[in-house]
């Protein structure tokens, strides 16, 4: 066991009708060595001895790749480190004595559902609004490699396709805009051979159902590069500007 | 509720805030070139001449309705933006670090953006509105050595105020801040990002930022120190 002393100042909301708040945990006997949700396991180990209520909040994989870990850590998506997810920080990044702001995604589309989870089903239906290639499954499967792609455009919609969907983005921005999220997953697609026949509608339809789900709009501040854990970059916003631009003036 | 029409989408309010800002952009540059004709020092002549033809020439004051009509769009749909980008968080955080995935100007657009609005309102009834007879006009300053209507020697006696003279400099400080996010923002809104040219837009938006709120504020304060008159 390690010998870290920290206060966490951690958000409780019963559910979602609930008014939450800001509470106090002091935890001690904390290892460098743990990752931010071990962390969090030793507290709740201890609220359950006690009888309270543990402290809900989403995690699976616990490797970096699932996209179900959230949480705004001391003023930051993922907390202080780039390019990792809250399971992949340390508490090493961290010092002794420290006090430590744990909080929900923040915005209107992202409700809380108890304490630190959030519902982020309106990237779900985002991604059933256009984000999928319509592939005929009846008989012959042409080979997927059979179609030539410069490697640039592959490796740029690879890049793009590596977005976990965690809502970091969103988390980030101050007017709480999924573009990056959107943009990842209209990049991904408007880059290939194989995305291109539905590419219009695709755009008009997944920008349309992120305005229904009440995401704010792109500033263009940067702050979603900066904190995606995926390093999702910001000319996949441009693309989508590009993309979306092109199907407005020629839809018919 | 889905956002359709002219303005509908949040793309499509970001196209017409990149476009009009470009415009708007344009506009300084024809501004600031032509007030530093006062630059050359002969008594605001070569200005006067500039200043008389861009109140008279028919295409100019056709453009001058264009003008006015691109920035109430750029100012309306800020607005829209801002109050639809307030609405999508109904709940703050706590605590946020925003200093360190974003500069401060670039979140502030908004509040940059009134502000200059005001000034803009100010240095309106300072100069645009005499000087087209709205109230006021620009007769008891006679006319100077040339003999043209002396829209010089109304700027000589509004920048002898120092008050004045120190609301112009913070104006151009709001546009300076203003521009610094806003030019190299509207090539992105449009979708004009490629890392073979990215470096060259902001170095261009980073140039023009302090170059033409610089110019800008030369005027008053080289006015108020009695260098140029």
């Amino acid at each position: 066991m390690g010998n870290m002393k920290l206060t966490l100042k951690i958000w409780r909301q019963a559910d979602a009708k609930a008014k939450g708040a800001m509470v106090d945990y002091q935890v001690s006997d904390i290892s460098e060595d743990m990752s931010f949700l071990e962390m969090l396991d030793v507290l709740n180990d201890r609220l359950v001895r006690e009888g309270q209520e543990p402290i809900a909040f989403d995690h699976d994989c616990r490797e970096g790749i699932c996209g179900a870990c959230s949480l705004f850590i001391d003023g930051r998506p993922h907390g202080p480190s780039r390019h990792i997810t809250t399971c992949q920080l340390h508490m090493r990044k961290f010092k002794d004595g420290d006090v430590i702001h744990v909080e929900p995604w923040r915005a209107g589309a992202f409700p809380v559902i108890k304490d630190l989870v959030v519902d982020r089903g309106a990237f779900d239906r985002i991604q059933a609004a256009g984000g999928f290639v319509s592939v005929n499954t009846m008989g012959n499967l042409v080979d997927a490699n059979a179609q030539p792609i410069p490697k640039l455009d592959s490796d740029k919609a690879f890049d793009a396709a590596a977005c976990i969907g965690c809502g970091a983005c969103v988390a980030a921005c101050p007017n709480s805009s999924a573009m990056l999220f959107v943009a990842a997953k209209v990049s991904q697609y408007a880059l290939l051979p194989q995305g291109r026949p539905e590419a219009k509608t695709r755009a008009l339809n997944m920008v349309e159902q992120m305005d229904t789900e009440g995401f704010g709009n792109c500033t263009n501040i940067g702050a979603c590069e900066i904190e995606c854990p995926k390093d999702i970059s910001l000319e996949n916003i441009a693309r989508l500007n590009r993309e979306y631009l092109g199907a407005e003036l020629s839809k018919e | 509720m889905a956002r359709q029409g002219l303005f509908g989408s949040s793309l499509i309010k970001k196209y017409w805030m990149a476009l009009t800002g470009l415009f708007l952009i344009s506009f300084l540059v024809a501004h600031a070139g032509i007030n530093a004709m006062i630059f050359f020092n002969d008594g605001g002549v070569t200005f006067n001449e500039w200043a008389h033809f861009m109140g008279t020439n028919l295409i100019i004051r056709t453009m001058e309705i264009v003008l006015f009509a691109g920035l109430i769009l750029h100012v309306v749909d800020g607005l829209m933006l801002w109050r639809q980008n307030r609405a999508a968080r109904p709940v703050d955080y706590a605590f946020a670090k925003h200093n360190a995935n974003s500069k401060w100007y670039s979140r502030s657009m908004g509040i940059l953006g009134t502000l200059i609005l005001l000034f803009l309102i100010i240095h309106l009834w300072h100069f645009w509105v005499p000087s087209r007879n709205i109230v006021g006009s620009l007769e008891p300053y006679g006319s100077d050595a040339a003999g043209r209507e002396n829209l010089f020697a109304l700027m000589i006696e509004v920048f002898s105020n120092p008050v004045v003279v120190i609301v112009y400099v913070l104006g151009c400080f709001s546009l300076f801040w203003h521009l610094l996010h806003g030019f190299k923002s509207a090539f992105q809104s449009l979708g004009l990002n490629h890392r073979k040219y990215n470096g060259f837009i902001a170095f261009c938006g980073a140039a023009f930022s302090i170059i033409v709120p610089v110019l800008f504020a030369a005027m008053p304060v080289s006015m108020y120190l009695g260098w140029i008159k």
